[in-house]
């Protein structure tokens, strides 16, 4: 389990409503409210992009929206900060490959 | 198109101060902030703070924070949040972006700028493998988000960062496999690195990262020990089994917006690498235009709130909202405080450093 539920300093923490994303095709129940980064994080997810010349896996690195390191396609949106945009019910988030493609529809590829 | 006294950009530890000084005096003032959260860096430090009572030590970070904002919402001044400046001129015009769709240009009388600073990489063969990431990466995970980066984690640097930020992974239950430090001595607050030794965390002095291992992510981390020259020794390696790997080695000032109007810097790697040149009143080289916290220098949160407390009042007083004697009274007791923060073995060094700062404007 990676949720810090319970702790020495700050308690118990109170966690948004529970809410569904689609995270690559599947479904990811999530707390509403919080970081995509952290949500995908809990998930175990470790890779949210691929760089563009070498096909890199990349992931959270600066978790502040400094180093752009984490950005995700988000509603057929790219290149979204991960670490600073929180999650909303439904919605679909890709890794991204590369810059990405501007997409108005957010279904599969 | 939108007037306003005072624009302060930032609204973490020293930019909020600077804030409430300058509402305090009676000046229009406007907080631009990039984050959906107000309140910078302090909501992830969980620990006490040093210092005086006046500067509230033995105080926990987030519960200073939730003073600020307490003390921001009584005197209503006015927070954009989910807005970003990306740019600024001389004349002291703002180019905001709010919300990511809205653009609006800010037409301010008096700029502070109190944007933070930024975590340093070093770089080593997979550095930027996913599991590779700053401390601060690695504390906001656990403190604010509440989620943990990893399970076993290797922390590079052991200065204040990196020994707070370790006994903070061990409070949200993860392990520190090891914290190592190039230098031949450790880098922290004895108080912080005291509690980490006595968790039974193994330090590592003259040892640095030699590569990160794993395909996809971080799956085990090599280190290796230093000669005097700070070479690596062939033989010591040492394979570390790791999920995480945390990089503790400063940070830089964010002074992009400070270079773009046209501020005079000095390079002083005391204080973290260029620093915008300032005055004892935090004014930059263009007039009008004042700096605050980390980004003058890399210190702590309770010099960045003194900071922000001087800009803001000698904002306010080049207004006309204070009296110069007043203006003089009131800088000079933040002066005391600052320089009663800046003492000890750790704080003597900034101490130096920022009164050379000074001193490029003839002001020592």
């Amino acid at each position: 389990m990676l949720r810090v539920e319970n702790h020495v300093v700050l308690g118990k923490i109170q966690r948004g409503r529970k809410v569904t994303i689609i995270v690559d095709g599947e479904k990811v129940e999530v707390f509403e409210g919080e970081m995509i980064a952290a949500a995908l994080m809990a998930s175990g997810k470790k890779v949210f992009r691929y760089t563009k010349k070498h096909g890199k896996p990349r992931g959270v690195y600066c978790g502040i929206g400094r180093c752009t390191d984490c950005i995700m396609t988000v509603n057929g949106i790219p290149n979204v900060r991960t670490c600073i945009t929180p999650v909303e019910d439904g919605m679909v988030i890709k890794t991204q490959r590369g810059l990405g493609e501007w997409r108005s529809d957010t279904g599969d590829d | 198109m939108i007037k306003t006294e005072i624009a302060v950009i930032g609204g973490g530890p020293a930019g909020l101060c600077a804030a409430i000084e300058g509402t305090k005096a009676g000046a229009k003032v406007l907080v631009i902030d990039e984050n959906s959260k107000p309140g910078g860096q302090l909501f992830k430090q969980i620990h006490k703070f040093f210092g005086s009572r006046e500067h509230q030590a033995g105080v926990r970070g987030f519960q200073i924070g939730e003073k600020l904002l307490e003390q921001s919402r009584e005197l209503e001044i006015e927070v954009w949040l989910n807005s970003e400046v990306c740019g600024l001129d001389s004349d002291k015009n703002l180019w905001v972006v709010r919300d990511k769709k809205e653009s609006i240009k800010v037409i301010a009388e008096r700029v502070i700028i109190a944007t933070g600073a930024v975590e340093n990489s070093i770089y080593f063969p997979g550095w930027d493998l996913p599991g590779v990431m700053g401390a601060g990466a690695a504390q906001t995970m656990i403190n604010i988000n509440r989620v943990l980066p990893g399970k076993k984690v290797l922390m590079v640097g052991s200065g204040n960062v990196g020994v707070i930020v370790s006994y903070q992974l061990l409070q949200a239950g993860a392990e520190v496999v090891a914290v190592v430090d190039a230098a031949p001595k450790l880098g922290g607050y004895g108080v912080h690195t005291a509690k980490v030794c006595r968790a039974g965390v193994p330090f590592y002095t003259s040892h640095t990262i030699l590569k990160a291992w794993g395909s996809e992510c971080v799956e085990g981390a090599v280190i290796v020990r230093l000669d005097n020259s700070w070479n690596p020794v062939t033989g010591s390696e040492k394979f570390l089994d790791v999920d995480t790997i945390c990089i503790a080695t400063g940070l830089t000032p964010l002074s992009e917006l400070a270079w773009m109007a046209g501020c005079k810097f000095e390079f002083i790697p005391e204080l973290g690498g260029h620093v915008p040149l300032h005055d004892r009143f935090m004014e930059t080289t263009v007039s009008g235009i004042y700096v605050a916290g980390d980004i003058s220098g890399i210190e702590e949160a309770s010099t960045a709130m003194d900071e922000g407390r001087i800009a803001g009042v000698n904002a306010a007083a080049s207004l006309g909202y204070i009296d110069d004697d007043k203006r003089k009274k009131m800088t000079e007791k933040l002066w005391k405080r600052l320089n009663s923060l800046r003492c000890g073995p750790f704080g003597e060094k900034r101490k130096s450093s920022k009164d050379r700062l000074l001193t490029f404007r003839g002001e020592a």
